[in-house]
């Protein structure tokens, strides 16, 4: 029931590795960490979430605030490593047709 | 009527206690023989419900409780969460909570409550609120019934 957000900076891409599970009491973790690169001007960030255990509401609604406000400034976010279950939480939101996600050819069973 | 057996918790309105609900109940619906991925839609639309009541408590400034009652039949299991704090009479209260409609009441849950309302109905096979002496949220899957993509008619943002 805890939430690890790691950020690497590489060739100007913030890439985030997001460990535990995502919800109401960890979500704000998170919050914190994508508010430190969400206003920079095109701002590149990829969410790696292979190791996300779980998500809800809660987490999708950090992740909208998120993208909504890289793209005010220009910015792109990535999606990498979903698992079966948060593909299908995307997509039963509808949110897989607005973000780019890239799924890994060594998670096609869902198991990471 | 079916013989079942009934649990209850009661945690702080805090944010800190809606993941010790969900792994209770993710342990409950295991005992019934549930799938993984329905134990993960229990999480999910369980951790909505609980995560409502809490916003709710701290819209209200006030220190309350949350009470989860779980009720495991041979082929499905119900969940009632309440945010007033009250234990409940378990069959008593699922006579009051009628079904869902668009009432004001309701509307005004529906956009508070937003994408978890929608994945609470989206995830479980039925799902009522009652708003009366604060919010109750009912709902029920059964044993053995995969929802499919036919489940998913519209998207939250379409």
């Amino acid at each position: 029931m805890n939430l690890q957000v790691d950020v690497q900076e590489k060739d100007c891409v913030h890439v985030f590795r997001i460990v535990g599970e995502i919800d109401a009491f960890t979500a704000p973790t998170l919050k914190e960490r994508l508010d430190q690169v969400a206003d920079q001007p095109q701002c590149q960030a990829v969410l790696d979430f292979s190791e996300v255990d779980y998500m809800d509401s809660t987490g999708l609604g950090v992740f909208v605030a998120f993208y909504k406000r890289v793209k005010a400034v220009d910015g792109s976010v990535k999606i990498v490593g979903l698992n079966k279950r948060l593909k299908r939480l995307f997509e039963i939101t509808g949110l897989d047709d607005i973000v780019e996600i890239e799924m890994e050819s060594r998670d096609v069973n869902g198991t990471v | 009527m079916a013989p079942f057996d009934y649990i209850e918790i009661k945690v702080p309105a805090k944010a800190q206690y809606v993941g010790v609900a969900r792994l209770t109940i993710s342990g409950l619906a295991s005992r019934l023989g549930f799938t993984y991925d329905e134990i993960e839609d229990l999480k999910i639309a369980s951790s909505e419900a609980i995560t409502n009541a809490v916003r709710h408590a701290y819209d209200e400034d006030e220190e309350g409780e949350i009470v989860v009652g779980c009720a495991l039949y041979e082929d499905k299991l119900e969940i009632m969460v309440a945010d007033h704090g009250q234990s409940f009479n378990f069959e008593e209260t699922k006579k009051q909570v009628g079904p869902y409609t668009e009432t004001e009441s309701d509307v005004q849950l529906l956009r508070e409550g937003g994408l978890g309302l929608y994945l609470m109905e989206t995830l479980m096979d039925d799902v009522k609120v009652h708003h009366e002496k604060g919010v109750t949220v009912f709902m029920t899957k059964y044993l053995g019934r995969e929802r499919g993509e036919a489940d998913v008619k519209q998207t939250a943002y379409s």
